[in-house]
């Protein structure tokens, strides 16, 4: 301790009291008027577990802070407005053109605003980005367990800030006015219009009259800086309020228990970690802006709606309603008077409703079937939940071919196959696929908790191959150690006997299930959900499991009389003073 | 603090409750050598200083090339500006974020932490006083003992919203009145600029076709005269007039062997010497249709492949389109070029409620 600073005499001199650090002189101004230090005191050393798929999460965060910076950045130019000018930029080849002021404010943008072309393609990226990583973030959550009961809620603003994500890109994408995003405009009026009873009318408030009038571009415009930006902006406070007040899950681990979170403290660690990231990412959108070109308007020429460009195609993360479009037959009624397009009102704007909600009710679907009602902090890996990890594969399998569907024309080409063909496969894969993944990830899942069964009962491979005296050889096993062990055996044992599902287990607060009508349907899914799992081993089957792997053990080594137990050569395992066990 | 005490007992921990192995608690934390080496220590801070002073020289050259690289360079095909800017803020970015986390990793403390949890729910004691706090709210507003008040508020906020709804109307005229009023010629869903004797001219130019003009096979995407002549003057159309008179106007015009068209009922006389018109909007949701295979005589849409069979009053052979293309009735004018007999006899483009 630097003893200079304090006070260091009561005698005639005058005490010097220790000066406060400069940070804490600026805190105590700020919390003599704004009182923060009571909540501060508990948030500054916060406690973050660390561990590689929490980062996801952060990408989505860091990457819409991203479209926040570059988005202001490209207001200051662009001019939402559909009033038509004549092009006299520097872009020769559309010079002397007429076009909308959204189009050439797009192209002044690219070709005069010096970085401006830089700060277009970042946007974009970084778009991408957030879409995508907030996609794999979800993923993460619901393989992990960590959308169980106290995060439902944030599961269902996780849903939230998807669909407004994605929103948000499709407005954006819309603005330029260019003829790939006219076209996406002009197919979102037909989707409008194939609203029952009030298509018509909806199609003409928001185009201002008969499409394209001349109010879309702006109002799309007020949409995307603003009403949608604040409301992500506020959803993604909220989420980071929960992320705080319900701590967040860890892996179990040495020391990490469901009533504890163990980590590096959010000052300084995790603030350095989490804020030198954000410098990560914004640079690498920096790097795919220099180097990546991304939506070159210019190429594709004003919105003419005469007009189309070969190989329309939406952006990546509108592909997979766009697919559900495209392989839906034709279909139409007319029938007093009026007309039903099933061909649109089904893929587009039933289906990616029902999708959405089923994806919002997930964890309130799952909470009903298991009739848990405990609270969950430590994850699992995906393995430990068959049903569940099956349940999202068989949703992200029908993504994936709806999502094909979109390129059908792409496949039909690269395949040398009729997209007739395509289609027709494509129609039959996007029920049948989804159902065999699903059959397939339960089982895989399975054996996989069945092999963690194995090593737990009979050790671990050693690579260690020994010869028996009768010339075989045989792979030595040996007991995991009690880290690894703990960490196997770490997880919830199902509510399952012999394959029966027990409903009146208590103690695991699974509650009895006679009550309600649909009780006959939950217990139907409670064994779908459990029935097959692999348990963890009782203490029983460890201790018999060792007793044989100890005894094979000793008959393998008895040549020498030497228990060579193998974890000495296999850096598992410290080895200094312990020489070879004798028995 | 008693209310933080109360603990997640009530919390069965299968990590706890079933425990096979014990928990071995906390890994015994390992110093780095930046820990224990004042040598390794001080290369550690000078690695993270240089990062720093990167960032500083990336973000001095960003400046340079904003001012000394000209919009016209280009460099390995790429356009030198974008790729010296970006390049350079890249840099400054990636710098500062990898200094940062080297020296958290290297240099900060790196003990890890252990925080109890507590549940999401709050105390028994702090859940009763809310709710009796609640309760009295409530009763003390009487919303309970008069009803005639509260059934009053309930309607009148309800309906309030209203005022927040109506106004929207005026966003745009219905198709009802655009059809009325007629602000542009051929407004409403249920009309096009096309009229009895319109020429049907090339897009772009404008000019007007012969028959002869067309060779078996050809596709010309054309439009109605009227968008180059229908302003009160004969001036062109601009603005949404133009934009929503090439919308539902703009036709594809193709000539076969008149022996290979299979005339709808009535359209008998709707075709010129194997010349036939259609409209070029998709009755799927409303793209231009482009792309002729004139062997077959199908025409395909870009947007979702619906495919049109032309010979046969363009039949839907293929794809989510539910009706066929309209077919706009031809005939040739005293001058000998094509004009429309008439308007569609039906909507063009996406279906709607309405259509029928
Ligand atoms: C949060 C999510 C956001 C997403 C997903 C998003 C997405 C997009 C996309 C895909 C484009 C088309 C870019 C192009 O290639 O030209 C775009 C354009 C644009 N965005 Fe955003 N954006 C977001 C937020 C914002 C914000 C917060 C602002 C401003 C406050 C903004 C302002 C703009 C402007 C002015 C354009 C037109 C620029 C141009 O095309 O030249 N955006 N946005
Ligand atoms: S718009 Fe033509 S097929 Fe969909």
């Amino acid at each position: 301790m630097d003893t200079t600073k304090v006070a260091n005499t009561n005698g005639t001199e005058p005490a010097i009291a220790a000066k406060p650090s400069r940070a804490g002189a600026v805190a105590s101004w700020a919390d003599d008027r704004l009182g923060l230090a009571t909540m501060a005191k508990k948030n500054l050393r916060k406690v973050f577990p660390d561990h590689w798929s929490f980062m996801l999460g952060e990408i989505a965060l860091w990457s819409f802070v991203v479209l926040l910076l570059t988005g202001v950045f490209l207001t200051l130019w662009f001019t939402p407005s559909m009033g038509e000018v004549q092009y006299n930029g520097s872009y020769e080849q559309l010079r002397g053109i007429q076009m909308s002021e959204a189009y050439a404010s797009s192209l002044k943008i690219s070709f005069d605003v010096r970085g401006g072309l830089l700060m277009r393609q970042m946007h974009h990226w970084s778009a991408m980005l957030f879409v995508a990583s907030m996609m794999v973030h979800l993923l993460r959550v619901w393989f992990t367990g960590a959308f169980r009961k106290p995060r439902e809620l944030n599961w269902v603003i996780g849903c939230l800030l998807l669909l407004l994500g994605t929103l948000e890109g499709f407005t954006g994408y819309s603005l330029p006015d260019d003829l790939l995003s006219g076209t996406g405009i002009r197919a979102a009026d037909g989707f409008i219009k194939a609203s029952p009873v009030v298509g018509t009318y909806m199609s003409f408030l928001l185009f201002g009259g008969e499409f394209p009038g001349e109010s879309i571009i702006p109002r799309l415009y007020i949409i995307h800086v603003l009403l949608i930006p604040g409301l992500l902006l506020a959803l993604v406070g909220a989420h980071m309020l929960l992320l705080v007040y319900h701590k967040h899950t860890q892996w179990p681990g040495p020391g990490r228990t469901e009533k504890n979170v163990v980590g590096f403290p959010m000052l300084p660690v995790y603030a350095a970690k989490a804020g030198g990231f954000f410098f990560i990412v914004f640079g690498v959108t920096a790097l795919m802006g220099a180097l990546l070109s991304i939506n070159p308007v210019w190429k594709y020429g004003p919105y003419d709606p005469s007009k189309v460009t070969a190989g329309s195609q939406p952006d990546w993360y509108m592909g997979w309603p766009d697919g559900a479009l495209r392989i839906m037959p034709g279909i139409e009624t007319h029938i007093w008077g009026v007309t039903i397009s099933w061909n649109v009102m089904l893929p587009i704007l039933i289906l990616p409703v029902v999708a959405f909600t089923v994806l919002l009710l997930l964890p309130f679907i799952d909470a009903w079937v298991t009739g848990d009602k405990r609270d969950h902090h430590l994850l699992y890996r995906p393995r430990n939940a068959p049903t569940r990890s099956a349940v999202m594969v068989a949703l992200m399998t029908m993504y994936g071919l709806f999502w094909a569907a979109g390129g059908n024309d792409i496949i039909a080409i690269r395949l040398h196959a009729s997209i007739n063909q395509i289609t027709y496969f494509l129609r039959a894969a996007v029920i049948v696929g989804p159902v065999i993944a699903f059959l397939v990830t339960r089982r895989w899942c399975i054996s996989l908790q069945r092999k963690d069964n194995e090593t737990l009962l009979h050790g671990y491979e050693t690579g260690i191959i020994m010869r028996s005296p009768e010339g075989g050889y045989t792979e030595r096993h040996l007991p995991l150690d009690a880290t690894r062990a703990y960490v196997l055996t770490a997880r919830d044992r199902d509510p399952v006997v012999d394959g029966e599902v027990q409903h009146e287990v208590d103690g695991n607060g699974v509650p009895t299930p006679h009550t309600g009508r649909l009780s006959g349907v939950r217990n139907r899914l409670r064994t779908l959900m459990w029935s097959d799992n692999v348990q963890k081993p009782t203490a029983e089957e460890l201790d018999a499991g060792h007793h044989h792997a100890e005894h094979e053990h000793e008959l393998q080594t008895a040549l020498d009389g030497h228990a060579a137990d193998g974890h000495q050569f296999d850096g598992h395992h410290l080895v200094e003073d312990e020489g070879l066990r004798h028995h | 603090m008693s209310d933080d005490a109360h603990e997640l007992d009530t919390v069965p921990d299968a990590t706890v409750t079933d425990d096979l192995y014990a928990n071995p608690g906390l890994a015994e934390h390992h110093w780095r050598p930046t820990d224990v080496d004042p040598k390794m220590e001080k290369r550690a801070e000078r690695q993270v200083a240089t990062l720093f002073g990167l960032s500083t020289i990336c973000t001095i050259l960003f400046v340079v090339s904003y001012f000394t690289v000209d919009k016209t360079d280009t460099f390995a095909g790429l356009g030198a500006q974008n790729l010296t800017l970006g390049l350079t803020l890249a840099g400054a970015l990636l710098f500062i974020g990898i200094g940062v986390i080297q020296w958290a990793r290297k240099l900060m403390a790196d003990l890890e932490i252990v925080e109890s949890r507590h549940p999401a729910s709050s105390s028994e004691a702090d859940r009763a006083a809310t709710l009796e706090s609640l309760d009295q709210g409530i009763a003390e507003s009487g919303i309970g003992r008069r009803p005639l008040v509260r059934n009053s508020l309930l309607g009148a906020v309800g309906l309030v919203g209203v005022t927040a709804v109506v106004p929207l109307w005026d966003l745009g005229p219905t198709n009802a009145k655009v059809t009325k009023e007629q602000p542009y010629p051929g407004a409403g869903l249920e009309n096009t600029i096309w009229a009895p004797g319109m020429r049907v001219v090339r897009d772009v130019v404008g000019t007007p076709i012969r028959p002869g003009d067309l060779q078996i096979g050809d596709l010309v995407n054309a439009e109605p005269e009227g968008l180059f002549n229908g302003g009160p003057d004969g001036e062109p159309l601009e603005g949404v007039a133009l934009q929503v008179g090439k919308s539902k106007g703009a036709v594809v015009v193709v000539r076969m062997e008149p022996e290979e068209i299979i005339p709808g009922k009535g359209r008998e006389n709707w075709s010129v010497d194997g010349i036939i018109c259609y409209s070029k909007i998709c009755t799927h949701v409303g793209c231009p249709i482009s792309l002729y295979e004139r062997t077959t005589h199908h025409l395909l849409c870009p947007c979702h492949q619906s495919t049109f069979d032309l010979a046969d009053s363009a039949r839907v052979v293929f794809g989510p389109a539910a009706r066929p293309l309209p077919q706009l009735p031809l005939q040739v004018d005293a001058d000998g070029y094509l004009v429309a007999q008439r308007d569609f006899d039906e909507p063009v483009g996406p279906s709607f409620w309405e259509r029928g």
